[in-house]
């Protein structure tokens, strides 16, 4: 899940009857589950609030690639380290896809990450974690993928047809980057006591920032309504949260790693595992930019987009000149 | 020693495939445009197959049960034997693309010579590993001229890179008795016949680039031989960094 809170522009959610004659026969298809696409009309709500949570996805992937990245050059053998830059490369790649998503909604992709690079727009909370052993890349694997497939897999059947195919083909290789994260968290469950204990630790970072990824709980937040009512957001916050559990705690019962919550037990009463309170308070301090590596995650793209300039600037400038020689090439014939 | 020179040539194959590698893998998330990074990681995942193969092949016909990643993780600076071009600094962009051009005009050179050599375990990896060579140089010779023919910055940037990396060209056509022996065995491909074609595709990519060909002659050699500079000391160490912290680990 890489788009979290979500601003919708509204207070609280209109009923049909309280909608212009176009915002009720939009939001009539919506509800005949009829694809909206690029040319028809939107309300204005409805396409701005697709732009944040589409440029905030594509943000996420874009920064996503540095926590990876980290890793990328200690990769601990040959076999590892193409599997990593491949999906690094995806990422890069499904970055790219979910710009032109954007695009789609009237606005460059200059513009939108321009937003990022001022601190404007955010992206998932979770990149602001650090990876600090190799366990890490797994688990991010594991964990982040995990939870970003369980989003986006109802997202592929959301109203907006762009962003719905985008997420077709984002989850197809997002499930292939689970399963890598997952095998590489076994190995090292299974490997030496040193591996194993990278494995535990690793765990134990990431399994509350990834109940995060969810974001906020449904009772704070009217956004999540509207944006349900929209179809371009399917399942409730806590649902999905839920779900993630119920998957991920016998996964990590296989590897024989302990997830990081003395209150998690199995309910038979409700079918779903109990946990325990999530840090709100953690959560708020990394959206507003306090997390770990939020400075450090900025700067570094800060730092390439500025350090790039005199390169983006050069293709420009060779553009120019050889439709200059085009032009005088045809005058002079 | 036959198989002593074919696996010392196949590791060389190997280590600048995988040392190139590595260097544009640093550039990971931080390259100038987006399309950049893309590229730089497809290029850097090609190279890392590329190594792979090399380096699989050569511990077997070495045949003392070194694989791929014992080559890769557990040889020191002294043992590897990429050319010293490949383990310069990524310096700026432009730095990194002139490198790139450099390697990548030899490199399809050399591939090309080896699809035709005479054990098809090298025919094969040349002929898959040429099909991405051959987008490699593509994309960089395309570059250079943008970037040289561009902004006046641009130009200075990358005529500074030429000037840098020239002296460490001389050593992709400086052929040993490895390569002299296996040449003229048609195992291998002798680089002193590839010097004329590379300069001219060199010669001719500059001219559009408005890029000038350095007068310096001196040249720089050692790399295949195992003799290096201090940058790709620094380099293994990095890469290096867990096999040789937990030697014995599957990973």
């Amino acid at each position: 899940m890489y788009a979290q809170m979500v601003d919708t522009g509204v207070k609280r959610v209109q009923g049909l009857d309280e909608m212009s004659a176009e915002e009720r026969a939009f939001q009539e298809r919506i509800d005949a589950g009829i694809k909206i696409e690029a040319k028809d009309w939107m309300p204005e709500g409805y396409r701005r609030t697709l732009i944040r949570q589409i440029s905030q996805h594509a943000h996420s992937e874009i920064v996503g690639q540095l926590p990876e990245g980290n890793w990328v050059t200690r990769a601990p053998s040959l076999k590892r380290k193409a599997i990593l830059l491949a999906k690094i490369q995806d990422e890069a790649g499904h970055g790219l896809y979910l710009y032109s998503a954007a695009e789609t909604l009237g606005v460059t992709r200059d513009q939108v990450y321009a937003d990022l690079l001022s601190g404007k727009v955010k992206y998932s909370s979770i990149f602001n974690y650090p990876t600090t052993n190799w366990a890490d890349i797994g688990t991010v694997g594991w964990l982040v993928d995990g939870a970003a497939i369980m989003n986006q897999i109802p997202l592929c059947r959301c109203s907006y047809g762009p962003y719905s195919r985008a997420m077709v083909r984002v989850c197809k290789e997002e499930s292939f980057h689970q399963r890598q994260g997952y095998d590489l968290v076994m190995t090292m469950a299974r490997g030496t006591p040193e591996q194993k204990q990278m494995a535990q630790d690793a765990l134990n970072r990431w399994w509350w920032p990834a109940l995060m990824m969810f974001g906020p709980p449904d009772s704070d937040s009217v956004h999540s309504a509207q944006s349900m009512q929209w179809k371009i957001k399917i399942l409730s916050n806590d649902e999905l949260r839920q779900k993630f559990v119920d998957q991920t705690v016998p996964q990590a019962e296989y590897l024989g790693l302990t997830v990081p919550d003395p209150e998690l037990k199995w309910n038979e009463d409700t079918g779903h595992y109990d946990f325990g309170e999530i840090d709100w308070e953690e959560f708020r301090q990394v959206v507003a930019g306090n997390g770990p590596c939020n400075r450090d995650r900025l700067r570094t793209r800060v730092k390439a987009w500025d350090d790039g300039a005199w390169f983006r600037d050069a293709l420009l400038a060779h553009a120019e000149k050889k439709s200059e020689r085009q032009v005088a090439a045809a005058k002079a014939a | 020693m036959l198989l002593d020179d074919k696996s010392v040539y196949l590791m060389r194959l190997g280590d600048n495939a995988l040392v190139l590698s590595q260097r544009l893998s640093e550039w990971c998330g931080k390259g100038p445009a987006f399309e950049e990074d893309m590229a730089l990681t497809n290029i850097a995942l090609d190279l890392i197959g590329q190594a792979r193969m090399w380096l699989s092949y050569a511990g077997e016909v070495e045949g003392r049960g070194r694989d791929e990643d014992a080559l890769a993780f557990r040889r020191d600076s002294h043992e590897f034997t990429n050319l010293l071009l490949v383990e310069q600094p990524n310096g700026d962009y432009a730095q990194t693309l002139v490198r790139q051009f450099f390697f990548d005009a030899w490199h399809q050179l050399v591939l090309e010579a080896l699809r035709r050599s005479s054990d098809d375990r090298i025919a094969d990896i040349a002929a898959k590993a040429i099909k991405e060579v051959a987008y490699h140089l593509r994309r960089s010779s395309d570059l250079v001229v943008r970037l040289g023919d561009g902004s006046a910055e641009s130009r200075r940037r990358m005529q500074d890179a030429v000037d840098e990396l020239w002296m460490f060209t001389g050593e992709m056509f400086n052929a040993d008795e490895t390569e002299e022996l296996l040449g003229a065995q048609g195992l291998a491909c002798d680089p002193s016949t590839l010097m004329d074609a590379w300069l001219a595709m060199v010669s001719e990519v500059f001219a559009e680039a408005t890029l000038e060909l350095p007068a310096g002659e001196w040249m720089q050699k050692g790399g295949k031989q195992g003799r290096h500079g201090e940058h790709l000391g620094l380099l293994l160490a990095e890469m290096q960094f867990l096999q040789r912290a937990y030697p014995g680990a599957t990973w």
